[in-house]
């Protein structure tokens, strides 16, 4: 239902006239959309490691480095980005997120070094488990918050999180004076990545391998249910087909984690801990799936099963494709703007944890400018503006697109106001696309 | 068929009124509605025939007056309300959302659920097919959202929508309005259907012939005020026509 942007579910007369593209892409029911943001990423990798190698001599993109840490910097963006996939569909915008972060962010950084060590002693293992749910739960207040507002005051979610933006970037300053705190506990840390905030090469390949046994379970019971309901099916080549692209995308996942290795340093320290020596050649270990990366994904998979398996993700489509049929099915959209919102809020406060995590400090100024990102992600992956359609993958996809410019730029040493002038750019340019995207397909 | 209109109503409506700042929308009308019968609604845009009935749908909260469903007082301040009470009603507006299919609009509010609480899709395209097939066999496009659907296409889903649910009191609000002759024709029988089956319909329509063939009774309105409720076998069009343009009743009814 909320693959609504779903292209290709013409009716079956005009497959047979079709050629071998459209017949492909009918029987695998693929989102030709997703294809072009896929190839879009593509040629933005490619063309940035190609400008590297000719014009600076020395190509840093497509390396296990590289991509490792773009697949880091993507999840705090991408996080927010799949709740803004909510709030966008049901015609609603959130400005405020990238003060809220930093709000939630500075309430945990408060809590990890003044507050909690005192009470509980430096390095308690709760300490980051209640840093972690305090940050959380604030994102969340918020959200219900500037919900309540816009769905029981009917103050238009522009402005709500226009003055939120304002509010909680000030209330951060305040609770924080000004200052950077730091550092974070030692747990928490792990969760922003870095070589320990990683699973390692077993941990990544039981994830690759779950991820394959959940693509092939999903494809089996989605084939099992059509075929018990007597509903028309795709060709078992179709469904063999997406079947190996998605496992050989994990295992491909799985594999690029695995050829980065800790730095050398890390290493030395690591086997000094340990007492293991160091051979000549050096120790290889490998970093795997960096735990943000982890959350990310499972933020991603609770997102999607929301939106396209329950109720309530039913509620959000309808009231973004029609909010008073929405409210004359009795729907309860005021209740729903406030569910929302504090969904929203939530995973705010959930990549506040991943940002402060990774920088090891919690500052007033962290998500400066973040919502811009994560709206362009959420558009960039095909959420319309005029609500009712997107998806959560898109969204992802989106957040990937907007951090790999990102980072292309810094590797290949353009300058801050260029990178500000091509990210404005392709975000227009990415919205244009999409809406004669949308006129040709109708 | 003839019906009987000695026992409880189904419907009371009495005495509503609703204002919009200092317009009266509807002023003091009573009409009320039996089982198998159809009572057609008739008036000039902004007659307040829509407003009275979104009172009873549960769109519009009435300023006075009260309602009775079998006899019971019954209070309805939303649509929710009004589905408990087995009201369904098909809008003019159709009220579908465009981006979602037709089962997901069809069980909109109401979703079919799987053991574990989601949202049984497949399930409910089994129902939508097995409905559709009956109302309107040609519909073919299950998987397309409804608004790549023609407009008689987007009927049948609305139809289907207030027809599934078992309900009891029907209202419908212009049905046929953007609707070819075939497909009149289609909502017409299932109006006879639905009455032999002993439902309630409101019908509010502009088509005064319609009316005469698909109406037991017309209640016919004129600025918020009922003008009167006439058996349609004892009046003619040109009657029912002045009721609505002078708001007279017809002599020979009016005594």
């Amino acid at each position: 239902m909320s693959e609504a942007t779903s292209p290709t579910a013409n009716p079956p007369a005009t497959a047979a006239k079709a050629g071998p593209v459209t017949r492909f892409l009918q029987a695998t029911e693929l989102d030709t959309r997703l294809l072009g943001m896929c190839g879009a990423l593509l040629v933005i990798w490619v063309g940035f490691h190609l400008y590297g190698y000719f014009v600076n001599g020395f190509a840093a993109f497509l390396t296990p480095r590289n991509l490792w840490n773009l697949s880091v910097q993507t999840s705090s963006i991408g996080i927010m980005a799949c709740g803004m996939v909510l709030v966008i569909v049901t015609r609603n915008i959130d400005l405020s997120v990238g003060s809220l972060l930093g709000f939630c962010a500075t309430i945990m950084g408060m809590l990890q070094v003044y507050i909690l060590p005192p009470l509980l002693g430096l390095g308690h293992p709760l300490i980051w488990i209640i840093a972690v749910i305090a940050g959380m739960a604030t994102g969340g207040l918020v959200g219900s918050f500037h919900g309540w507002l816009i769905g029981y005051r009917k103050i238009p979610a522009f402005i709500v999180t226009l003055g939120g933006l304002l509010v909680w970037r000030g209330s951060a300053f305040l609770i924080a004076r000004g200052e950077t705190i730091s550092p974070v506990d030692s747990t928490f840390a792990l969760l922003g990545g870095g070589p320990y905030g990683a699973i390692g090469a077993t941990g990544s390949w039981i994830v690759g391998i779950l991820a394959c046994i959940g693509i092939l379970a999903l494809i089996i019971t989605g084939r099992r249910q059509r075929v018990k309901f007597q509903f028309p099916l795709r060709p078992v080549w179709a469904e063999v087909f997406l079947a190996a692209l998605g496992c050989g995308i994990a295992i491909g996942a799985v594999l690029l984690v695995n050829s980065y290795p800790w730095p050398r340093g890390i290493v030395r320290q690591y086997a000094a801990a340990n007492d293991i020596i160091v051979p000549e050649t050096g120790l290889f270990i490998s970093h795997g799936f960096a735990i943000p990366v982890l959350i990310l994904l499972a933020v991603g998979i609770v997102m999607t099963f929301i939106t396209t398996r329950t109720r309530f993700g039913r509620y959000v489509y309808a009231m973004g494709g029609n909010p008073d049929a929405a409210e004359l099915a009795g729907i309860n959209t005021r209740l729903m703007t406030v569910k929302i919102f504090a969904v929203m809020g939530t995973l705010a406060g959930l990549s506040a944890v991943v940002a402060s995590a990774r920088l090891n400090s919690a500052t007033n100024a962290l998500g400066t400018l973040d919502e811009l990102y994560v709206i362009a992600a959420a558009v960039i992956g095909g959420t319309s503006l005029a609500g009712g359609i997107g998806t959560i993958y898109g969204a992802i996809l989106g957040a990937l697109v907007m951090q790999s410019l990102q980072t292309g730029m810094v590797l290949i040493g353009f300058d801050a106001a260029i990178q500000q002038i091509v990210v404005g750019s392709v975000l227009v340019s990415a919205v244009y696309l999409d809406i004669l995207y949308r006129r040709s397909s109708k | 068929m003839t019906i009987d209109r000695s026992g409880t109503p189904l419907v009371e409506l009495k005495d509503i009124s609703i204002a919009f700042g200092g317009i009266k929308a509807v002023d003091h009308v009573s009409v009320n509605l039996f089982p198998g019968e159809v009572v057609g609604l008739l008036g000039h845009n902004g007659a307040g025939k829509s407003t009275l009935i979104k009172c009873l749908s549960g769109a519009y909260h009435k300023d006075a007056g009260e309602i009775f469903i079998n006899g019971e007082k019954v209070e309805i301040n939303n649509p929710r309300d009004a589905r408990a009470h087995n009201i369904e009603t098909i809008y003019q507006t159709l009220a579908l959302a465009d981006n979602l299919d037709a089962a997901a609009n069809l069980f909109l509010g109401r979703e079919l659920t799987t053991a574990v609480g989601t949202v049984d899709d497949v399930q409910m395209e089994a129902e939508t097919r097995k409905i559709m097939a009956r109302l309107n066999p040609n519909f073919r496009k299950f998987k397309d959202p409804v608004s790549a659907l023609s407009g008689g296409q987007r009927q049948s889903v609305a139809i289907a929508r207030a027809v599934y649910f078992n309900a009891k009191i029907l209202i419908m609000d212009e049905p046929t309005a953007a609707l070819g002759p075939q497909e009149t024709q289609m909502v017409a029988e299932l109006i006879d259907e639905l009455k032999r089956q002993g439902l309630g319909i409101f019908l509010i329509d502009h088509d005064v012939h319609q009316v005469k063939n698909l109406c037991d009774r017309a209640a016919v309105m004129k600025n918020g005020q009922l003008v009167g409720v006439v058996k349609v076998e004892e009046v003619s069009e040109d009657d029912i026509l002045a009721m609505i343009i002078a708001g007279k009743k017809p002599e020979h009814l009016a005594a």
